[in-house]
């Protein structure tokens, strides 16, 4: 019940946004329906820690305490992005960057782009996993392009060229996964549903099984950013609106990854060895690597994020694949304080570029004097992704760490120097931002920050306390895919 | 081997031949035909597995695949270059032996890469799972290689298909529900590109994919 409403809300929102999304109530439109998605993630979640995994109309949807971590957190970003985006989008089509179809185009998109993320969650078809994914690239590639400059044009070219053929790999890998699964299974509808799998994991052809994860992960890497497959990513940030910025890097990577380890689950058990963990933890790890080093070189402050954003997904990556429950638990903290620091500092940023009128970093300046919300917004935001005590994203890089100490010493010099230098680069850019001096104008509409401080603060409580009934929820999750 | 091994063999084989076609076809307009062509060949042997393996879903899917692929997916493209006025458009290639050279490579590699696999795969496709990975790689290759925007997605397009080649000749197709979502899929995103292609002229003058390789790291 609460499934259909999950996902009938973003679905029928998005059919109405198409017809009445030029309308002046086209953006309050848009929020009651995230709301009510939001509402339904929450009603879900309680209901699956109540009752614990549920399957409904014929195993096709399946919820465990791992993915409902997820539909949650991707249901409230959403929100939260719905309500940034009211203000945020006036603002630009004030200034005359959008017209008022692109505007209708954006609010239905942003709802059906919702709708196949969720969809992709909480699906039991690894199917229609790889079906929902790839609508979640068409129903952003336009959104990517919507300001229809040379630019943008080519950076939403590039994401689709991209991201299709990545995720054409992950078809591939789809197709051997079903092969080794009907020789078990039989042929016929359930031969690719998860829960199926999982039960006779151990009886799947090893050699189709690792061959399988290979596309499977490079397909799906394609979108959760790993390098080398990584470059729409930056260009994407750089030249969409600031919103979906907000979403590709707080939701749909997760969403990528969670693809990744649903397959990683089923591989293990076939092939009882560490190889799926051993690429994760290598592509990983080169991810959280080359993006420290990338981060210096950066002048755009929205690409400089997004190769903050590679970066941290390398380390979720890394962590999943070191597995066990403490690697899997630190994974799962991560992505979530990822999703919601990262998501925070792009409205931030929005709002700081929207002010400034340019997206270069050494012409923005001074934010804390035109606009205090603002700059301490960006500032807090920079400090908590870059891990610092006593903000979320430390106490799961704290968790990760200290694991990969214990089960993979060779990995921590890598990590720790990444870290550093990752800190070192956006620090020193963000610092003169906030504090350096300056003489602009206001705004002409009130920006919307309470989304900022709101992501904040739960990253900030999430660092300091975690309650108890959460790290068990956590714990459950790790226990079910370490 | 027995008659329906044979006519997939056969078909199977033509499908090679119109991937490397497509490989150095230079005209979009024929470029479009040998996609068709493709889509023909495609449904033809899904019917034939049909037949020999008794499976009545698969007659669906090769329903599904005539309609999409033979019939709406080349009218969108004969629509599409028919507006944008890119119909007789002939494309520069340089190169074509060498392109050729590396595309027998590539089937080499993929022959080798489907070895066991298909090894385990059933006695009518055994030997087709290499052949549709030569096709996806071909496909792959057709798409670096282009530069106008039409004929990499044209092969991107023949990519799907190679796919879809190997899902019938390895599994005897995939479940109907996801079969349909992937045709889904490909139809709407062949639209997108559709508009993609009007956004892409509107800004560049031209449909030629080298005015986008200006975004870099400085």
């Amino acid at each position: 019940m609460e499934i259909l409403l999950l996902l009938g809300a973003p679905l029928v929102g998005g059919a109405l946004l198409a017809v009445f999304g030029y309308r002046r109530w086209a953006p309050e439109l848009g929020v009651a329906a995230s709301l009510t998605t939001f509402l339904a993630a929450a009603a879900l979640t309680a209901r699956v820690i109540r009752d614990g995994p549920i399957t409904t109309f014929g195993h096709q949807f399946f919820i465990d305490s791992f993915n409902v971590v997820l539909v949650a957190l991707t249901s409230f970003v959403a929100l939260t992005t719905a309500i940034f985006s009211r203000p945020y989008m006036r603002i630009e089509a004030h200034r005359g960057k959008v017209t008022v179809g692109a505007l209708r185009l954006y609010h239905a998109m942003f709802q059906i782009f919702t709708f196949t993320m969720l969809l992709a969650l909480t699906t039991n078809n690894m199917g229609i996993l790889w079906v929902a994914m790839e609508a979640a690239t068409l129903s952003t590639v336009l959104l990517v392009s919507l300001y229809r400059t040379p630019e943008s044009i080519e950076a939403a070219w590039k994401y689709f060229i991209l991201a299709s053929v990545g995720i054409a790999q992950a078809l591939f890998g789809t197709i051997l996964l079903y092969f080794a699964a009907e020789k078990v299974l039989g042929s016929g509808g359930t031969a690719l549903l998860w829960t199926d799998l999982n039960q006779v994991k151990g009886s799947l052809e090893p050699t189709v099984m690792s061959l399988a994860f290979v596309f499977l992960l490079v397909g799906y890497g394609t979108k959760v950013e790993l390098v080398p497959v990584h470059n729409w990513l930056p260009d994407a940030h750089a030249e969409g609106p600031t919103p979906i910025s907000a979403v590709l890097s707080g939701l749909l990577l997760n969403v990528a990854l969670y693809a990744v380890v649903r397959g990683k689950v089923i591989t293990d058990g076939a092939l009882r060895s560490p190889f799926a963990g051993n690429l994760m933890m290598g592509f990983g790890l080169l991810s959280v690597v080359v993006a420290a080093f990338l981060l210096w070189r950066q002048r755009d402050i929205k690409r400089l994020f997004a190769y903050s954003s590679i970066e941290h997904m390398g380390i979720a990556t890394f962590a999943f694949g070191m597995g066990g429950v403490a690697g899997t638990f630190g994974a799962l903290l991560h992505m979530t304080m990822h999703s919601l620091t990262k998501s925070a500092i792009f409205f931030a940023v929005g709002h700081a570029a929207q002010k400034s009128g340019t997206q270069i970093m050494d012409d923005i300046r001074g934010l804390i004097r035109t606009n205090p919300t603002i700059g301490w917004g960006l500032m807090l935001g920079a400090i908590a992704i870059l891990g610092m005590p006593p903000f979320g994203v430390f106490a799961s890089e704290f968790i990760i760490i200290t694991t990969a100490m214990r089960e993979q010493p060779w990995a921590t010099p890598f990590l720790l120097v990444a870290l550093g230098t990752a800190f070192a680069a956006i620090f020193g850019k963000v610092q003169p931002m906030v504090f350096g001096e300056t003489a602009l104008p206001r705004l002409p509409h009130p920006p919307a920050l309470v989304p900022v401080f709101v992501h904040l603060l739960i990253v900030l409580i999430l660092g300091i306390y975690i309650p108890p009934y959460l790290a068990d929820w956590y714990r459950q999750a790790a226990a079910l895919i370490g | 081997m027995s008659l329906s091994g044979q006519l997939i063999n056969v078909l199977a084989a033509i499908l090679l031949l119109i991937a490397f076609a497509m490989l150095s076809q230079r005209r979009i307009l024929s470029l479009i035909e040998l996609y068709a062509w493709q889509g023909v060949v495609l449904s033809a042997s899904t019917f034939v597995v049909a037949y020999s393996t008794g499976q009545g879903d698969l007659y669906f899917s090769g329903v599904l695949t005539a309609l999409l692929k033979v019939i709406v997916l080349p009218w969108i493209l004969y629509r599409l270059i028919h507006r944008l006025n890119v119909r007789w458009d002939v494309e520069t290639l340089i190169n074509i032996p060498t392109i050729m050279l590396i595309g027998i490579a590539l089937v080499i590699f993929a022959f080798n890469l489907a070895q066991p696999i298909s090894a385990m795969a059933g006695a009518v496709t055994r030997s087709t799972l290499g052949i549709a990975t030569a096709c996806v790689l071909l496909a792959f290759l057709m798409m670096i290689t282009r530069r106008k925007a039409v004929s990499v997605v044209i092969g991107f397009l023949a990519m799907e298909n190679g796919l879809l080649f190997a899902a019938t000749s390895a599994t005897y197709g995939m479940p109907m529900v996801v079969e349909l979502g992937i045709a889904l899929d490909v139809l709407v995103g062949t639209f997108i590109f559709g508009i993609f292609f009007f956004h892409i002229r509107e800004t560049f003058d031209s449909l030629d994919v080298r005015h986008m390789e200006k975004l870099k790291e400085d």
